[in-house]
């Protein structure tokens, strides 16, 4: 392992700038970032928590936001709505008895027994140690059998050319594509996701990002006193995304 | 004593032959530049989409394979099960199950999003995947069957034909067990995950197999001048018969169970009752057609003429068509059910019944597939010696006395 | 978690792509001592750094080994160091001018082109240094009144 002088010159800069500013801040996070070089492991399961009862008909903020880091345009595209990348989409549910209706972003629920990991030919969909459910598309042949396996049809195959990829979240023609848990921003230290971001920012807070390993975080705080559920727990995939009023 | 059985290569040189290359040959070159033009501008020129993930083109490729195995009943028969008078056809039954194989994998590969990695399908494997046990299964069938076909042409090693005779019939129940699992093991869909697949798949395999030997086995013989007896048509007639019959009934048993449980009925009635061109193709296409009518065609006096029993065949795969249409695409188009009980809506059609339409390269891409097996099996017809020189009656079916005496013989 | 059989696999793979690659770039020396080859050699200008990470000549050989043996420790283990990125290779690699790898002239591509091997790596990442940084929208009038009071500097 090497740092080159300029990342170490970089990463006193940030430290010293964090000590500065908010010590205690500071030293949460870097409790949580890993650095560069280290793998991932099982200590941390990320998951998603969403509060249905605090999301918004109408809003997409968390749509918007994922398609802007992630670098999807549906404008730049010549195929159908059906066609287009769909990694996070808002849902609209009705019970037709009652006529309670309630809104809600469905992305990939990152299972930890996911479907599309088992019926993958070449092992390109595969759950890292951390519980994110990802495709390698280095070796992803374009076969969508795990679009045919995913009970929430959060996987998206590529119909056509992409052009002005971000270089940490490569896509391209021919592979499959879901919801990353915006890795990038995990690896990077981030604490959070491009969805819970905006969602926070439209104070909607809605989506709530954590470790449901760590005992003191947020969100496994919330999932032990709070009753929550996930989708089709019929299933039972043991789910990292979890609702609260579905 | 019954006479030795004589076979003999096509001659291959008549127009009509060439002609029949040509044709073959020419929708084998529209299936390619249906693949190219797919392939080069994505997928999304076709009626596929992320709602109808599997198109036309998994129809005919899951009806090739599927009838592919099913092409070789007629040599297990006469190898696995002894029955002689199905020993001349046997080589031609092996020959077609490869070609039919080749064919829809041709179809499946083509379609992938990215056809160049097919490298990394055989270096990677994920053996809790069933598409990675395909592959073996897909491979393993075609040496077993080249070794089989290789025993049965090969009088010195004819000490195996017997064991490579079981060997095939085993692997091809476990091939189409592979291929019904492909949908069987889907635990999303409401359409899918049921154990019945597997076997629904074998008895479907038994059927469109023994539709398309038949046909295969009517038009090269006829062309050839070379004469079917009355007997062993009629065999094969009554066969077909009972698979279409069994077919059916596998079809009756999928629907009743789906029909019991509560949860299921959304697709159930979608399919039978208001699904539009799937439930059209469920009724008038898999029911009526392929299998009301060919049962009619087969069971009744109409079955003397010869011409009534191909058409059958050609309903039994018109049918098997369809009813691959309404399993694979029907499967699809009906809503993945997230929330029972809840109406749903989104902007990527959650609840909503997916629109497809299947496209011209697609079409032409399956076609593509069939015309390769149908090439390959002509081709091979001139080059080795598959087709028997006669199946007429004096010439294949003893009368039973000396059929056992010669089963007794091949035995020893 | 990388099984045994695609530990094999990549091993078969690379052993492939190895071969091909030393055996393009030895004919590659071998055009390099005539001049009037009727293939033009590539041209590409590397304007950044003194040095790459690893030396010149096991670079031009093995490039295709790292890139391979980092992509799958990123996209498996999260691992996420400079040096043999991909990322890393295209900021510094890329044209002044275009800003990317590819084009005639770019970093990238002329070799390959001249090496007669194709790179699957930008049909799906980035050819371009710093993209996200890249993809903002156009300068509008006011961005162009700040660039001339502040003369372009943050």
């Amino acid at each position: 392992m090497s740092v080159s002088r300029r990342d170490f010159m970089a990463m006193g800069a940030a430290a010293t700038a964090g000590a500065a500013i908010a010590p205690g801040i500071r030293l949460i996070e870097l409790a949580q970032a890993k650095s560069p070089e280290e793998a991932v492991t099982a200590a941390q399961r990320w998951g998603l928590l969403i509060d249905t009862n605090k999301c918004n008909k109408g809003c997409t903020s968390c749509v918007d936001a994922c398609h802007t880091e992630n670098g999807i345009d549906h404008e730049q595209l010549k195929g159908s709505d059906a066609t287009k990348p769909q990694w996070i989409r808002k849902v609209e549910v009705k019970d037709p008895n009652t006529g309670y209706e309630h809104s809600l972003p469905v992305m990939c629920q990152h299972c930890q027994e996911p479907p599309c990991v088992d019926v993958c030919p070449t092992g390109a969909s595969f759950k890292r140690a951390d519980g994110i459910v990802l495709v390698d598309r280095h070796i992803c042949i374009g076969c969508r059998y795990c679009m045919m396996a995913c009970p929430y049809k959060a996987r998206s195959f590529e119909h056509e050319d992409i052009t002005g990829q971000k270089e940490y979240a490569p896509r391209g023609k021919g592979t499959v594509e879901s919801c990353t848990m915006c890795v990038h921003k995990v690896d990077r230290g981030d604490g959070t996701t491009a969805c819970a971001e905006a969602c926070a920012k439209e104070g909607h807070n809605a989506i709530l990002f954590g470790d449901l390993n760590d005992p003191k975080s947020e969100i496994a705080q919330t999932v032990r006193s709070k009753a929550t559920r996930r989708i089709r727990e019929d299933l039972n995939l043991d789910n990292s995304v979890r609702y609260i009023g579905i | 004593m019954k006479k030795a059985i004589h076979f003999r290569m096509i001659e291959g040189n008549s127009l009509g032959f060439v002609a029949l290359l040509a044709v073959l040959g020419a929708i084998i070159a529209a299936g390619l530049g249906a693949t190219y033009y797919m392939e080069h501008n994505g997928h999304w020129v076709t009626g596929m989409t992320n709602k109808v993930i599997w198109g036309t083109p998994h129809v005919f490729a899951v009806f090739l394979i599927v009838a592919a195995s099913g092409a070789l009943n007629v040599a297990s028969i006469a190898s696995a099960f002894n029955r002689v008078a199905y020993k001349p056809m046997a080589r031609l039954s092996a020959l077609l199950a490869i070609t039919l194989l080749v064919g829809g994998l041709a179809v499946l590969v083509l379609d992938l999003g990215r056809p160049d990695r097919l490298i990394v399908a055989m270096t990677y494997y994920n053996f809790k995947s069933i598409f990675a046990w395909n592959i073996y299964l897909y491979t393993g069938f075609m040496a077993i069957v080249g070794i089989y076909i290789w025993v049965m042409m090969d009088n010195s090693v004819r000490q195996f034909y017997k064991a490579a005779g079981i060997a095939a019939f085993i692997w091809r129940l476990a091939l189409t067990t592979g291929t019904g699992s492909i949908f069987g093991f889907l635990v999303a869909r409401q359409a899918y995950d049921a154990a019945i697949m597997a076997p629904m798949f074998i008895i479907m395999s038994f059927s469109f197999g023994l539709a398309i030997f038949l046909l295969v086995l009517m038009c090269s013989m006829k062309w050839t001048g070379r004469p079917i007896g009355d007997r062993i048509l009629n065999r094969l007639k009554n066969l077909q018969g009972v698979f279409v019959a069994a077919v059916l009934y596998f079809a009756v048993a999928y629907h009743l169970t789906n029909l019991y449980a509560t949860e299921h009925h959304g697709i159930e009635r979608f399919i039978l009752l208001d699904g539009g061109i799937y439930t059209q193709l469920f009724w008038i296409g898999q029911i009526l057609i392929g299998g009301i009518i060919p049962l009619l065609l087969l069971f009744t006096p109409l079955s003397r003429s010869r011409g009534v029993i191909a058409l059958a065949a050609v309903l039994v795969i018109l049918g098997g068509l369809a009813q691959m249409y309404v399993i694979i695409i029907g499967g699809q188009a009906y809503p993945l059910v997230m929330f029972p009980g809840m109406e749903v809506s989104s902007s990527f059609l959650d609840g909503a019944i997916a629109e497809y339409s299947p496209s011209l390269p697609e079409v032409l891409l399956g076609l593509g597939g069939v015309a390769i097996a149908l090439a390959a099996t002509t081709f091979a017809l001139k080059v080795l010696p598959f087709l028997p020189a006669s199946l007429a009656d004096a010439d294949v079916d003893p009368h039973y006395k000396e059929e056992t005496a010669e089963a007794s013989a091949e035995a020893a | 978690m990388l099984r045994k059989s695609q530990k094999f696999a990549s091993l078969l793979v690379l052993l492939a792509a190895v071969g091909l690659a030393t055996s393009s770039i030895a004919s590659g020396h071998g055009d390099e001592k005539h001049d009037n080859s009727r293939v033009p050699l590539p041209k590409h200008s590397i304007t950044k750094g003194d040095k790459c990470v690893e030396p010149t000549e096991v670079m031009r050989k093995s490039h295709m080994e790292f890139i391979l043996h980092h992509r799958d420790k990123t996209v498996h283990q999260g691992i996420r160091t400079k040096q043999h990125s991909l990322k890393n290779c295209v900021n510094c690699h890329a044209d002044p001018e275009t800003k990317s790898v590819l084009g005639k002239d770019g970093f990238c591509e002329s070799c390959h082109t001249y090496a007669a091997v194709s790179i699957d790596c930008f049909s799906c990442h980035t050819d371009k240094a710093n993209a996200s940084k890249q993809t903002m929208r156009p300068i509008d009038a006011i961005g162009q009144k700040v660039i001339a009071i502040t003369g372009g500097e943050k």
